[in-house]
């Protein structure tokens, strides 16, 4: 992004001065959300005990290391990780379906990722030693990354016809989808033992809690990369808001960045779902606030989608922790009850989105 | 410099829209394709910015259309769509920039020169979903303009395709956008342009291409082709040439009276 000289005078209408600012006081939000939510938590840990003890060069109590080091910081970082694909993920949906309503969650993408990680957790056991060490806890997001691509690849299919994609096609084939992939993965789960049962169940209402180090090294990378590399689509995507056809004659390789955009939300979904399950919303939620905040551009709005996403998934966690407490509420219930009535909202005041 | 088609085809699944098109436009001249409805006038332009697989050999230049990388044909010249709806809350200024920040140029100077041209000047800050038809339609101009906006550059004359660019203009923005065009290839640009008002067409083209049932019926002046016979045939009723007022060339169908 070039900056703005300032002897150059702004032009009304252009907004990168308000996305910018957005931008700083996201960053700004993330660092201190992430920093309260390691200190957030119904154990008697404290973190300014255990800062003080760092900065006095003394050595953490036990119980501190433990839950700060091996249970809350790993679910810190995945819940950023997973908070900033799922937002991102939507917001490339949305640019390439040219459509404020696509999401993953929506339109059986994750439907898809869901089957694949369901399919990996009860017959990733039954796969001999040698080749299940080979992937380790790859083995999810791979399989739910393979799950999601071929299903954003075939609603791709099914709702584009001679460059024109029909969004009311695109919500009903996402629904058949959706459908189809959740009967077969019923079917996969009937054949599941009770252990892996009770993993499932509660995977599949979209949790943060099993997040540990393993986890999150076979999982961020993928979502890093997915979220990192988005904003080299911005251009084409802004293009294509014109349609194809012109987006072509603008100098945009529109299949190029289809594809890629394709690929990069199947990996950024595939990646958060295997590792957090069923967590709606984020997607929708997250560009719908920041084009409102600092309109479309998808230059700053796929970067600063992921700040945002990042944001709510760490205050949506907080409350799923403290909400119930002792006990623990998943994440997937509470971006649910807030990001549904967001989205009727959204349709309320907006009847004509969808051109059906 | 010329923009030269040789026996352009396109079917539609089994059915023919084009048959064996051959035409060729010069640039420093305003070519209009006419012809009446289903004639094949939109999908000869969309076959000739290469958006449509056909038959036959497109030029741009000297140049085939396919060896042109995406991006330079983007610098050579710019296409006005017919309708563009916007999906997402973009600002006119957004909408103006999106041709040059797709090749990574910045665009801030030209948006209000563009935004001028089409007589949008101050429109910079408005929504472009809230704007009018006619409106959109010229934003839409501004930013083809804004993409190619000087007529030649050292690679040689630029091009302007142009779609029914009067279609849903008033009388008064209709010759603002026919002014502007007629500029650009006096100024050395190239200009092909679909067009259904005959009589625009006869004040401001140079060169004129007759289509009719996919298939180009006549090519050449004005004076040439709008003849009373050529258009009573082409469009089936009984149209006739007036040359009054001795300036402009109106053409009028003739209603028996009673």
């Amino acid at each position: 992004m070039v900056a703005i000289s300032p002897d150059m005078p702004r032009i009304d209408g252009d907004r990168s001065h308000r996305a910018r600012l957005t931008c700083r006081v996201l960053v700004v939000l993330l660092l201190a959300s992430a920093v309260l939510s390691l200190g957030w938590g119904a154990s008697g840990t404290s973190l300014t005990r255990a800062v003080s003890d760092l900065l006095a060069g003394r050595e953490l109590a036990v119980q501190d290391r433990v839950v700060l080091l091996d249970i809350r910081l790993p679910r810190v970082l995945m819940g950023i990780c997973v908070g900033a694909a799922l937002a991102v993920s939507g917001a490339l949906m949305q640019g390439l379906f040219r459509n404020p309503l696509a999401d993953p969650g929506l339109v059986g993408v994750s439907s898809g990722a869901s089957l694949g990680a369901i399919l990996a957790i009860v017959w990733g056991a039954a796969l001999p030693a040698s080749v299940a060490g080979i992937f380790g806890w790859y083995l999810v997001p791979v399989v739910a990354f393979v799950g999601s691509w071929v299903t954003t690849l075939t609603l791709y299919r099914i709702a584009t016809r001679r460059g024109r994609t029909s969004v009311a096609t695109m919500l009903l084939a996402g629904i058949a989808l959706g459908a189809i992939l959740s009967a077969v993965a019923g079917l996969v789960i009937l054949r599941a033992n009770d252990s892996q049962l009770r993993d499932l169940t509660f995977w599949g209402l979209g949790s943060l809690a099993g997040s540990n180090w393993p986890k999150l090294l076979a999982a961020a990378p993928i979502m890093v990369l997915a979220v990192l590399s988005a904003p080299a689509l911005a251009r084409g995507l802004n293009a294509l808001a014109l349609g194809e056809a012109a987006a072509g004659h603008v100098g945009i390789r529109v299949q190029r960045v289809k594809n890629r955009a394709i690929l990069t939300v199947a990996a950024a979904t595939g990646a958060a779902v295997a590792v957090s399950g069923g967590i709606g919303f984020v997607g929708i939620v997250v560009p719908h606030l920041l084009r409102l905040a600092s309109g479309p551009d998808h230059r700053w709005l796929l970067v600063n989608s992921g700040l945002l996403g990042a944001v709510m998934l760490l205050w949506a966690d907080m409350a799923s922790r403290t909400l119930i407490a002792p006990a623990e509420l998943p994440i997937g219930i509470v971006t649910a009850m807030i990001g549904g009535p967001f989205f009727l909202w959204i349709l309320l005041r907006n009847r004509g989105v969808l051109d059906l | 410099m010329s923009l030269i088609a040789q026996d352009i085809a396109v079917s539609i699944g089994r059915k023919r829209i084009l048959n064996g098109v051959s035409l060729q436009a010069e640039a420093g001249q305003f070519t209009a394709i006419v012809g009446p409805n289903g004639s094949g006038k939109t999908t000869l332009m969309r076959a000739l910015t290469g958006e449509l697989p056909h038959r036959g050999a497109i030029r741009l230049g000297g140049r085939d259309l396919d060896a042109f990388a995406p991006e330079d044909l983007a610098r050579r010249r710019g296409v006005l769509p017919q309708a563009a709806a916007l999906s997402f809350p973009f600002t006119v200024a957004e909408v103006v920039r999106i041709g040059l920040e797709a090749r990574g140029e910045r665009a801030d100077a030209l948006v209000p020169a563009a935004l001028a041209a089409v007589d949008l000047p101050g429109f910079s800050g408005r929504h472009y979903q809230q704007l009018s038809g006619g409106e959109q339609q010229r934003v839409q101009l501004a930013r083809v303009l804004a993409q190619v906006w000087q007529p030649v550059d050292d690679q040689g004359p630029r091009w302007l395709f142009l779609d029914e660019p009067v279609s849903s203009l008033d009388i008064a923005h209709q010759l603002t956008v026919m002014r502007l065009a007629a500029d650009y290839a006096r100024r050395g640009g190239g200009v092909i342009a679909v067009m259904h008002d005959l009589n625009l067409t006869a004040l401001f083209a140079q060169k004129v291409i007759l289509m009719g049932k996919g298939e180009v019926l006549a090519q050449g002046t004005p004076a040439e082709v709008l003849t009373d016979a050529t258009l009573s045939h082409a469009y089936g009723c009984d149209l006739r040439v007036n040359a009054v007022p001795a300036e402009g060339i109106w053409i009028l169908p003739q209603v028996a009276a009673g």
